[in-house]
């Protein structure tokens, strides 16, 4: 098993050195295949780890194996470490095995791409990094995972960096994931002046052979509430850039700029999966930290809220999926600070499912359509597109919550953990959820039935195709797809049609997982697999505790919610004029953008200017030539010294004299 | 200090032979400060130096009395008095105004405060440090020529060998300070001679005291003639 | 018994005083130059007059060696005052004056 676990972590690496090496003269496809099967054996890897592990029994599933001494400073040790244990494996496992899948989809979407083999070198990387994340033994190793995927996602966000959007859209996300990084930091100074580590085993405690140690153990009194709500805090803060949810979730839809399988594997399922993560592994701390687990709640149900009434008035498809990626990051975050750590990454498992998918299918309609992306110049694609419309159906029942798909079994536990801490967070879960399930179905609507709306805005794009085709240079109009710089695809098809198996097989699976998802934890006849496996790594008294009936209850009503949003979706937007319905504070995000611009960036910039311009031009060069300016006045008054008669040099000799003399007077005498 | 407690019983003769040696000096130095004629001057000096040398041998530093007459007033202040006379500045003196005005005045006070201070300093007894300088003791058997040269052969033998070559490089700066320029193609030696040993008075033909460079022409004419015009002089000014 | 040094300590600072007015208030150069002479006489006095005070040979050590010092001083010094005087005659120390800021 040890030798598994170490492939988990070396093959995306090799990987990544190979195409970075080599990969140009590969070329494509043969790098893409190097990245996928580099992926591909790290799943497996991590499949034979986890049926290793779930062979032993539940109490003595923690493995703590270094791979090397990182640095031991005096007072501070931190190994390059893996830890095997419940939590990360789960986490390696979706991410290995989405992972996967998005690197075969890559090869048929970055077809002909100049920058074929520069995406599978960043997304071998991203993989290496997030796999360091997920399994890294302590705080300071898996931080270098979680800039790893910070640095990726800006590295794929801007891939057609010769675009000055995407550039800018990379820059955002990083310096905005940045600024929660300084919660991280901050918190690991925190920890290790408190415990004096930063392994997991010493600041969150193990459990070996059924005994647990440390913080696991829940004891009252085992660390200040305060520090546990200072570290908490500053770790939810690292949660929030990462994961974007409020105030930093500004850089997410932006994201969308880069290629569709990046949408797919890093700004939904993986890395804004991260922030997740990182609070659910520190539950042992929450357990000490109420009113952190208070904040972590109240800002997942605000973001869950906020992002949904954007989506729905979103034109871009991809946008919209950003929007409902944040969103269901707050019904994560719901769930982690109702102390339903379980629940939390069940949703985050199935939403990995079916928003990958969605994700996966909306960059087949793209790649069909040429690259273009708003969705009022669809529809009606379902003739034209079945596979995709399926596996895009699959998806959007899922993500609405509606049984017996995947979604609806995470989305109702996560509901029944709010309804369990205030009843206030359930309402806004259940609005949500409509509101989901409304913005869903007007997505699916919009796409896939009504008329082709298409084939209007098509004549206008096959013309300009071939009229930038007869120019003899091409430049897709602000879209995403086969780059800026590459020539319009020759051919641009009269009719959509399904991509290639590279790409529908991607898609088929993950719509399986979509339906077959709630299976992980179904919450009757013993098949709650999820609650078992993690319960270890959770003080104990932190699962839900509500009767059945009322579970029912919820769930019914939940369902009848989702359906009523889904309806209406359907039905208003068989047609796509529906203006009143889009107000435009909800197209502009209800301004939040502009809103940071102006009360961070506008004085930031005046700042900048401040000190470049004043400071910096008038103070300190004023300064130094100043300086230079002084001297040279001072040289031109002094040199008139120097006046050429020897007498008066004599003479001041002579004055030296007396100087000097009278100094010795002075001093010897007396 | 012992012996200026025993100085009160300084005999007479010690005190007439001082103060001969004093009013030499100090005519001697006036005389230089304030005569008008160069040549005066050095005459002053060599009174001056006179004086000096006496005051040497009353102090029992005999050898370097003589030397003192020997080097002083009869190399040095010649060799003054050479060049007065080759550049004929007796008679051009004090002619010109004065430019730095004001330098006068304050000139004499620096002096008259820098010897005063003096004075002061000198009546004070930490002046002197008292230790030896390692050259041996002046009183003892032995004749101060002897213990002198002693000193000098084998205590102070670098700075012996030092001023040796310092003469050797005085020559040769004099040598090259009054090298005339000359246009000649290398290969011709020149050989220039510092100052003129004129005796006789400038001819009609541009006779010259000193030798100059072999087969160049250079223009005595205007230099003999701007020479002769200044009457009284036996030399002539080398352009 | 000779006359205490202190007298002659007191007769080389007014020498040295004498020399040091006179260079500065004269403009013949040679006249400053012999100026020059008198200041470096005044210190060879003092020089042997602490030689005797002292009981000590280093001061007429000194005296020997400031002596062949000013006279290869005194032959460089009238050799550059000649190579001055060449160019333009009857030049004072005013005259050169040409190194100036």
């Amino acid at each position: 098993m040890v030798n598994a676990a170490y492939a988990i972590v070396a093959l995306p690496l090799l990987g990544f050195i190979i195409n970075l090496v080599s990969g140009r003269r590969l070329g494509e496809p043969v790098a893409g295949w190097v990245g996928t099967v580099a992926a591909g054996g790290s799943f497996v890897s991590t499949l034979i780890v986890w049926v290793t592990m779930l062979g032993r029994p539940a109490a003595n599933r923690f493995s703590d194996l270094t791979i090397f001494t990182w640095f031991p400073v005096a007072g501070l040790h931190v190994n390059a470490g893996i830890l095997v244990d419940p939590l990360s494996m789960t986490m390696a496992l979706f991410v290995t095995g989405v992972s996967t899948a998005i690197h075969m989809y890559s090869i048929g979407y970055m077809h002909r791409d100049p920058g074929f083999d520069r995406f599978f070198v960043y997304l071998n990387l991203f993989l290496f990094s997030m796999i360091v994340l997920v399994l890294a033994d302590n705080f300071l190793f898996s931080f270098l995972g979680w800039e790893g995927v910070g640095f990726c996602s800006y590295g794929l966000v801007g891939f057609w960096f010769q675009r000055q959007t995407a550039a800018v859209a990379a820059k955002k996300a990083f310096v905005t994931n940045r600024v929660g990084d300084v919660g991280f930091l901050l918190a690991m100074f925190l920890m290790f002046a408190h415990f004096g580590s930063l392994n997991y085993s010493s600041v969150l405690g193990t459990l070996s052979h059924g005994h647990a140690t440390g913080l696991l153990a829940a004891a009252p009194g085992a660390i200040k509430g305060t520090t546990a709500t200072a570290i908490t805090l500053l770790l939810f803060l690292g949660a929030v850039g990462k994961s974007a949810q409020i105030p930093l979730y500004i850089w997410l839809p932006d994201a969308m700029e880069g290629p569709t399988p990046i949408s797919a594997l890093i700004h939904a399922a993986t890395m804004v999966t991260a922030g997740v993560y990182l609070m659910v592994r520190v539950a042992p701390l929450l357990h000490y930290a109420h009113a952190t687990s208070w904040v972590i709640a109240c800002v997942g149900a605000g973001t869950a809220l906020l992002a949904a009434t954007i989506a729905c008035s979103q034109d871009d498809i991809k946008k919209a999926l950003a929007y409902s990626t944040v969103s269901q990051l707050g019904y994560m975050f719901l769930a982690v600070g109702a102390g339903d750590y379980v629940d939390g990454v069940f949703h985050m498992l199935t939403h990995a499912f079916f928003k990958a998918l969605l994700f996966l299918a909306a960059g087949a309609v793209i790649h069909a359509l040429a690259d273009h992306q708003n969705m009022k110049e669809m529809g009606g694609l379902r003739k034209y597109l079945p596979i995709t419309a399926i596996t895009f159906g699959v998806g959007w029942l899922a993500i609405s919550g509606i049984p017996p798909l995947a979604g609806f079994w995470s989305k109702d536990a996560v509901l029944s953990s709010a309804w369990q801490m205030s009843k206030v967070l359930w309402v806004i879960g259940v609005f949500t959820a409509g509101l989901t399930a409304y913005y869903m179905s007007r997505q699916f609507a919009l796409v896939f039935t009504g008329q082709a709306r298409w084939e209007e805005a098509r004549p206008a794009a096959v013309a300009s195709h071939e009229h930038h085709e007869a120019e003899g240079h091409g430049t897709v109009e602000g879209h995403e797809g086969t780059g800026p710089g590459l020539p319009a695809p020759a051919h641009a098809e009269a009719r959509p049609k399904d991509p290639t198996w590279t790409m529908s097989v991607p898609l088929i699976v993950l719509a399986i997982a979509a339906v077959l998802g709630g299976g992980i934890n179904f919450p009757a006849w013993h098949m709650d697999f999820l609650t078992r496996f993690l319960s270890p790594l959770f003080p104990a008294g932190t699962s839900v505790t509500i009767s059945t009936g009322t579970k029912w209850a919820l769930s019914l009503l939940t369902t009848a919610v989702a359906l009523t949003g889904l309806g209406l979706g359907l039905s208003t937007w068989r047609t796509a004029e529906h203006p009143r319905l889009e107000p435009n504070f909800l197209r502009r995000a209800w301004y939040f953008d502009a809103l940071v611009s102006a009360t961070v960036s506008g004085p930031l910039r005046l700042a900048a200017s401040g000190l470049a311009f004043v400071m910096d031009r008038k103070v300190v060069d004023g300064l130094v030539n100043g300086t230079a300016r002084a001297l040279g006045a001072s040289g031109r008054v002094l040199r008139h010294l120097q006046n050429g008669y020897v007498r008066t040099y004599a003479l001041g000799i002579g004055v030296g004299l007396v100087v000097l003399l009278t100094y010795l007077t002075f001093r010897v005498g007396n | 200090m012992s012996l200026l407690a025993v100085t009160h019983l300084a005999s007479a003769s010690a005190w007439a032979v001082y103060a001969v040696g004093a009013l030499m000096a100090l005519a001697g130095a006036g005389g230089v400060v304030l005569q008008r004629n160069p040549v005066h001057c050095a005459l002053a000096l060599v009174t001056t130096i006179f004086g000096i040398a006496l005051l040497f041998i009353d102090q029992g530093a005999d050898f370097l009395a003589a030397v003192q007459v020997i080097v002083y007033a009869g190399a040095i202040v010649i060799l003054f008095l050479f060049v007065i006379m080759l550049l004929g500045v007796d008679r051009k003196e004090q002619r010109a105004p004065e430019k730095l005005k004001g330098l006068i005045p304050v000139a004499i006070l620096v002096g008259v405060v820098a010897l005063a201070e003096l004075l002061v300093l000198v009546r004070v007894h930490y002046w002197a440090t008292g230790s030896k300088a390692g050259a041996g003791a002046l009183n003892g058997p032995g004749e101060n020529v002897q213990k002198l040269g002693q000193s000098i052969f084998t205590a102070y033998l670098l700075p012996f060998e030092m001023t040796s070559a310092l003469l050797v490089i005085a020559v040769v700066a004099a040598v090259v300070l009054v090298r005339r320029p000359s246009p000649a193609p290398p290969g011709h030696e020149h050989r220039t001679v510092v100052g003129g040993r004129g005796t006789a008075r400038s001819g009609p033909a541009p006779a010259r005291a000193t030798v100059a460079e072999r087969g160049t022409p250079t223009e005595r004419g205007s230099g003999a003639s701007g020479g002769a015009e200044q009457s009284g002089s036996t030399g002539e000014v080398v352009r | 018994m000779t006359v205490p040094g202190a007298w002659y300590l007191v007769l080389a600072a007014c020498l040295f005083g004498i020399g040091a007015v006179g260079l500065l208030v004269r403009r013949n150069i040679l006249v400053m130059y012999m100026c020059i002479e008198l200041m470096l006489n005044a210190v060879n006095l003092t020089f042997v007059t602490f030689s005797r005070m002292l009981n000590d040979l280093g001061g007429q050590d000194a005296v020997f060696f400031i002596l062949v010092v000013a006279a290869a001083e005194v032959v460089v010094g009238l050799g550059i005052i000649v190579s001055i005087y060449r160019r333009r005659s009857g030049a004072t120390a005013d005259d050169i004056s040409s190194l100036k800021g």
